[in-house]
């Protein structure tokens, strides 16, 4: 019998509780926010929002607290991380960080790397990008080209990256790159956290199909990196790459990305009532409550220190479906223009998912990816 | 959790003996397994849904969603969620539970009093198994209230018919004095009732949904075309993880059903309805991807793989398909206070 592991996720009181401060502070903050301003979620960069959940400490909340964290359950940070993305705040500043780079940083980090920056992590001061793709190394992570070369009190690196988001916003990126050609391909691989002031690091603007500038490429021209900016063990970058995904994956940015338009939506359907935009409303209740109890399960596995990475694909390929389907369901429902600059909340958020909507089954994994390692969890593979 | 193993490990080694593709043949033949529901009995199966102190197995609903889901996978042709759920009733209402398989329905059913009891009288129509079952339990609605009643085999007429899969859903003709103990206060309504039976549905489709990938992946590694077995191209590899996605949230969707009906309690409605509304949708695109899979031989009537895509077009239409329950969620959404769906999401 096939078995995927998704144990009954748990449910505390203290967990609600935090659900309703979360919800005060957000009703509060995001009195006046837009559609079109809500939408992105995610996606949307606002400094001063990372600091002040910083201050609320709802950034690195599972860390240690000697690093700034309060030491919370994964089910608790949870709690918080879904309502901000319900609720369409802009939380693109520290997400990364959050999420991937300062477990990264926890688990494989020096005593003094961590001292430095988990902290300023936690108080929402101090950004990251992911420095992995590269124009000839996109689903083919292996592939990379951007080489570090031992030399004297360090490494000296050059390359390029590509499709690095909020580069030009970020203090640091985790760079993963070749360090040998020794073995196999998947071997001679490494981790470096740098500093993306570092002279010879040059950040150039990708914009997106809608013109909007979050992409970049980064060159590394000859740049000297000092010893202590190796992040874990040399030659493990592969292995480390691989346990940064299964943070990356499974989360409930997954499966809300269009979480304010299906919300805008609904508030339509509630004004004029239709059999089938009620129909529609109550679909997406029953993918998302599934889907949410899909990757809560994994969240309590990762409280318990498994390795979800299987479970982590099915949550992401399933989330990117219903995210992807949204724009295409709700105009069936709706006759609306969608456009940034109407006045409407609807026709707001229909303009921005619909433009966003091929990312969801690219970023972090493509749906061709994700269903290799789902076919190898079946043994196809 | 180790209750957990030790009912699904009964569950799994009984069903693969008895629950075997002839006794399904056979069923669809209209002969009912005795061999496999004495087995299922004597496990206490039938007593899984009532709680410890009242006699039962007092299941979790992990282990309630297991054995259901078990006994879907293998295609088990008997009424075993059905007389789980009339069994757990029966006990709620203080009514003795009776010997045998057991339909339960919601009818257009009348109670008169009578001298000797109650006279109940009036139609059920599409009840599975019952034909074939040894007492039937309807939820009426008596004066306002909902009553429930227990009535013996020779009470009532069927007319025989079948689903999809050709599982017996007969028509029954109700007429019989009964006695005044086999009438009570119902723990439930005709609403209850429905999304009861929806979400022991759901359970079931996610069940046969397992086999029908399980299936699909075996086949895709023993089946060789171009010189190497099919489950090493890609396209075939792609469809599989998408339909195994699809198994995941029916899986998931499945638990939320029990915890639905074994634990009761605020939002259980909601429960069962995005249970019923999500497995029906995978099912559809489950039982499809397995027969492409397949290719012609999982078309035959030879191979096994339709005792469970069958069931699953069956069962997803059955006591309310996706649209039903989908409006209910949707109403339910559009009517929650705070105007927001991510209240009700949080709480379901």
């Amino acid at each position: 019998m096939t078995r995927f592991d998704f144990p009954a996720p748990s449910r505390s009181e203290a967990e609600e509780a935090l659900r309703a401060e979360v919800r005060s502070f957000l009703a509060t903050e995001l009195t006046n926010a837009r559609a079109i301003d809500r939408a992105p979620s995610w996606s949307g960069f606002d400094a001063s929002f990372s600091r002040k959940l910083g201050a609320r400490g709802w950034i690195g909340m599972t860390w240690p607290r000697r690093y700034g964290g309060r030491e919370a359950s994964f089910l608790e940070r949870y709690v918080v991380l879904e309502e901000l993305l319900a609720a369409g705040a802009p939380v693109a500043a520290h997400w990364i960080a959050d999420r991937q780079s300062g477990p990264l940083l926890l688990r494989y980090g020096t005593e003094a790397q961590r001292e430095a920056i988990l902290p300023r992590i936690a108080a929402g001061e101090c950004f990251f990008c992911i420095g992995m793709s590269e124009p000839d190394s996109g689903s083919d992570l292996a592939a990379t080209r951007t080489r570090a070369r031992p030399v004297e009190g360090g490494w000296r690196v050059s390359g390029a990256k590509l499709w690095t988001t909020y580069a030009h916003k970020s203090h640091y990126m985790i760079l993963f790159c070749r360090t040998s050609d020794e073995g196999e391909r998947n071997k001679g691989l490494s981790q470096f956290l740098v500093e993306m002031t570092t002279p010879g690091v040059t950040v150039r603007p990708v914009c997106d199909i809608s013109g909007a500038h979050h992409f970049n490429e980064v060159h590394f021209d000859d740049v000297f990196l000092p010893a202590d900016t190796l992040l874990g063990t040399p030659g493990q970058g592969w292995a480390q790459v691989m346990n940064e995904l299964a943070f990356e994956r499974s989360g409930p940015e997954r499966f809300l990305s269009s979480f304010t338009l299906m919300d805008e939506f609904s508030k339509v359907v509630r004004a004029e009532p239709t059999s089938g935009g009620t129909e529609a409303v109550g679909r997406f209740v029953a993918h998302l409550v599934t889907l949410r109890r899909l990757s809560r399960s994994v969240a309590t596995r990762l409280q318990a220190g498994a390795d979800p990475t299987l479970e982590a694909a099915l949550v992401k390929d399933l989330g990117a479906l219903l995210e992807q389907d949204t724009p295409e369901i709700v105009r069936r429902h709706v006759a609306a223009e969608p456009s940034a600059e109407a006045p409407d909340d609807f026709a707001q958020a229909l303009a921005w998912t619909i433009q966003n909507a091929p990312a969801f089954s690219l970023r972090g994994g493509t749906r061709e990816i994700l269903r290799g390692i789902i076919a190898r969890g079946l043994g196809l593979r | 959790m180790a209750e957990v193993d030790l009912i699904a490990e009964t569950a799994e080694r009984l069903l693969a003996d008895f629950a075997t593709p002839q006794a399904a043949d056979a069923a669809e033949n209209g002969v009912f397994p005795d061999a496999l529901w004495r087995a299922v009995e004597e496990a206490g199966f039938l007593l899984a849904l009532i709680p410890e102190e009242a006699g039962g197995l007092g299941v979790d609903p992990e282990s309630a969603a297991g054995l259901l889901r078990r006994s879907a996978y293998h295609a088990a042709p008997i009424p075993l969620a059905e007389t789980m759920l009339a069994a757990r009733l029966l006990a709620q209402a203080g009514i003795n539970l009776p010997a045998g398989p057991l339909s339960l329905a919601c009818g257009d059913v009348e109670l008169t009093p009578v001298p000797s009891g109650w006279r109940v009288q009036g139609k059920a129509t599409r009840v599975a198994w019952g034909a074939q079952s040894a007492a039937l339990v309807v939820v009426t609605a008596q004066d306002g209230r909902a009553h429930i009643a227990l009535v013996p085999r020779d009470g009532y007429a069927a007319t025989a018919g079948r689903n999809l899969a050709d599982e017996p859903r007969d028509d029954l003709s109700i007429a019989a004095d009964i006695p005044p103990a086999s009438v009570a206060a119902s723990p439930v309504d005709a609403e209850g009732l429905l999304w009861r039976l929806a979400a022991l549905r759901a359970i079931q489709m996610a069940g046969a949904m397992e086999r029908a990938l399980d299936l699909s992946v075996a086949y895709a590694g023993e089946r060789s075309q171009f010189g190497k077995p099919i489950g090493r191209f890609q396209a075939i590899q792609q469809a599989l993880a998408s339909a195994a996605g699809q198994v995941a949230a029916a899986v998931s969707a499945a638990s939320l059903a029990a915890e639905a009906v074994v634990n009761d309690g605020e939002n259980a409605s909601l429960r069962a309805a995005v249970a019923k509304a999500r497995c029906g949708e995978a099912a559809g695109s489950v039982a499809g991807i397995a027969h492409q899979i397949h290719g012609a031989i999982g078309f035959s009537h030879e191979h096994p793989l339709r005792l469970v895509t069958r069931r699953l077009w069956a069962w997803r239409d059955e006591h309310g398909p996706e649209a039903f329950w989908n409006r209910r969620l949707g109403e339910a959404a559009l009517a929650a206070p705070g105007g927001s769906l991510w209240h009700l999401i949080t709480a379901a």
